[in-house]
């Protein structure tokens, strides 16, 4: 009895006394000098592997910031490419620390599946993508249409979801290979192929034999927010992944960028201030230091500076921002107070 | 000594089975413990998908077994007419790599050669490239016959559809009304089937050859012509010896099977690979594809097995 009266009080006191507890996940990361990043196979703009090897894209460069956060250095990533199939296990099972790798975030997965979704890094929608030559303008004309789709994502669900709304019967041609699924598209098989916008935009960009004869539909099926989750259980790495986000957007709202990390640090600005470590310690809450926000906007950019390079204006993408600018700029980006 | 190798078989079995129930302990364990839901619940639940082609009329509001058993369908329906087909172009083959005549050994040799030594699934790829890419447009069919048109949707005839029986005929995108053979469908059937015929021709070859040469050359000493000392006395004999191999071509034809979701044909794996995205239920969806395949595997070779004892016991007189 008085034993266990005494590790109460250790227990009480340790909590008031100690800094915050950094997690298993974060020990884990620091004693292997590597975070696990789960990535996908290849989707351009996303993560995908370059001709040297390098990963790039918007996933990537999230975990680049988070490893940059916890370990000083965002080359200290292992990327572990998964399918969609691999995905969800790859993460319960303890194979990565973060799942980055264009995941919508639902009901079902956040609840049922072991993990939890951080924070949105990507608002998509699923749409369209047909040829000219059916004259088909809206979705709604595709009645009794052959559509092809790759599987293991949320798309054929959207598209049962949307077709059986409309009261349409149309045709699934259901492939597991992306090259497959666009082959397939384009050889005519289909008279639709369907996934998420951003990358309707690429495929009609850059694979498609001409892109002039093929057209994006003017309607988005669905809300997909797209962002990296986490394993269960492990409340302090949940927060330093969700903050780290948040940081890189906050960063874009506050001006700073990657080239203005080291001029901004004698701003007086508070908020740029407690950003960059100067004033306030912010990093000490998440069991991190105190210069844990600069390090990542350092390495990768604030958030409109990876949606550019990644997707957005400097990218073959060309993405608009559209739903993905800050909120006050038309966009639905809101970062939750840094202080 | 036998009792006790009984024991010995008995103890072994338990402890087989023992492993797999304390895999399957730990593994529902954890998943509980790392918040996984798991169980077969998800399977009465309504499936949230559609299947392109179907011999059932399954609907995203049917339930997610129901899509299960109109995936086996859908394999079945391609293994069987494609495990008929395979023996009959085996069997062509096979005597081909016998024939006298050159050229017929030579065209027959060839194909079972480069059909063994490339990967089925290259095969399946490059029959479906080939199929969609040359077919026309499917507003612009190809009328074959009255009522029968082919086009990269496929190869539709008169066939009973939800109005009674149908004609097919052009409609909004390409071709309405009959039934239709996709051509992920007509790939499946052509790949599968061409692909384990050159074995069975192989083996085919393999069990005349081992024939005693005595039994060719009395026959002939008899006044038998070649063509009815292959029929009437090779043949019969070299099928005995075969059948055991083919029957297992056969059955690895039904496992190739499982590459349809490659070009897009929706077998049971493509519909277990779509329930596990949406349901995140990945030991489930994979324990059941596994269960389908080993007990239909399983009870073809019974059927098998009972076949050669059959054959060994009933000898015609």
């Amino acid at each position: 009895m008085s034993r266990i009266h005494a590790l109460t009080i250790a227990a009480a006191l340790a909590a008031f006394t100690a800094p915050a507890h950094a997690g298993k996940t974060l020990d884990g990361i620091k004693s292997r000098g590597q975070l696990a990043c789960g990535v996908s196979t290849g989707v351009i703009g996303f993560s995908a592997a370059d001709s040297q090897g390098q990963w790039r894209g918007l996933d990537v460069d999230v975990c680049r910031a988070i490893a940059a956060a916890v370990l000083g250095d965002a080359n200290k990533v292992r990327w572990v490419p998964l399918s969609s199939q691999q995905r969800f296990t790859a993460l319960q099972s303890g194979e990565v620390d973060i799942l980055s790798r264009n995941t919508t975030w639902s009901l079902t997965r956040d609840a049922a599946l072991g993990l939890h979704f951080t924070a949105v890094s990507y608002y998509d929608g699923q749409g369209f993508l047909v040829s000219k030559k059916t004259r088909v303008t809206s979705a709604k004309q595709l009645k009794n249409a052959e559509i092809c789709v790759q599987s293991g994502t949320t798309t054929e669900k959207n598209l049962s979801d949307y077709f059986r709304a409309q009261g349409i019967k149309v045709k699934p041609v259901v492939f597991d290979k992306f090259e497959a699924s666009i082959k397939a598209f384009f050889s005519g098989r289909c008279q639709a192929y369907t996934t998420d916008a951003s990358a309707l935009a690429f495929i009609r960009a850059k694979e498609a034999p001409n892109p002039d004869d093929y057209v994006v539909l003017p309607e988005i099926i669905s809300k997909e927010p797209l962002g990296p989750a986490v394993r269960r259980g492990d409340d302090e790495w949940f927060a330093i992944v969700k903050w780290t986000i948040n940081a890189l957007i906050e960063a874009e709202e506050l001006g700073i960028t990657q080239g203005k990390v080291d001029a901004l640090k004698g701003s007086p600005d508070p908020s740029v201030q407690r950003f960059l470590g100067v004033g306030e310690d912010l990093g000490k809450s998440l069991g991190l230091d105190r210069e844990w926000a600069a390090r990542a906007v350092k390495a990768v950019g604030n958030y409109g500076e990876i949606f550019n390079r990644n997707v957005g204006a400097d990218s073959p993408l060309k993405l608009p921002r559209g739903l993905n600018a800050q909120w006050n700029k038309g966009g639905i980006l809101y970062s939750l107070p840094l202080r | 000594m036998r009792a006790a190798s009984r024991v010995a078989q008995a103890l072994i079995l338990a402890a087989v089975v023992g492993l797999f129930v304390l895999l399957a302990v730990t593994t529902a364990g954890h998943l509980e413990q790392r918040g996984i839901r798991s169980g077969f619940d998800f399977l009465l639940e309504p499936a949230g998908f559609s299947l392109g082609e179907s011999m059932l009329p399954v609907d995203a509001g049917d339930s997610t077994l129901l899509a299960f058993v109109a995936g086996l369908l859908n394999t079945l329906r391609a293994a069987l007419p494609g495990a008929a087909l395979a023996l009959g172009i085996g069997i062509l083959a096979g005597f081909g790599r016998l024939a006298d005549n050159p050229l017929v050994r030579g065209l027959a040799s060839a194909y079972v050669n480069a059909f063994r030594n490339i990967p089925l699934l290259l095969q399946l790829l490059a029959w479906y490239f080939i199929l969609t890419d040359l077919l026309p447009a499917a507003d612009a069919a190809m009328h074959l016959a009255p009522g029968v048109f082919l086009s990269k949707s496929g190869l539709s005839v008169p066939w009973w559809g939800e109005t009674g029986f149908e004609i097919p005929e052009p409609g909004g995108f390409g071709i309405d009304g009959g039934a239709r053979l996709t051509p992920e469908y007509l790939t499946m059937l052509i790949g599968l089937a061409l692909y384990s015929a050159a074995y069975i021709a192989e083996t085919l070859r393999a069990a005349v050859l081992a024939l005693p040469p005595g039994q060719r050359l009395a026959a002939l000493a008899l006044g038998m012509s070649p063509r009815r000392a292959f029929i009437d006395v090779l043949l019969p004999q070299a099928w005995r010896a075969a059948l055991p191999p083919v029957t297992s071509q056969l059955l690895n034809l039904f496992k190739n099977a499982s590459l349809a979701v490659a070009i897009g044909y929706p077998d049971l794996v493509s519909v277990a690979g779509t329930s596990l995205n949406q349901t995140g239920r990945a030991i489930e969806c994979l324990v059941i594809v596994i269960a389908v395949y080993l007990l239909l595997s399983l009870g073809a070779a019974a059927i098998s097995h009972r076949l050669e004892q059959r054959n060994l016991k009933g000898r015609p007189a």
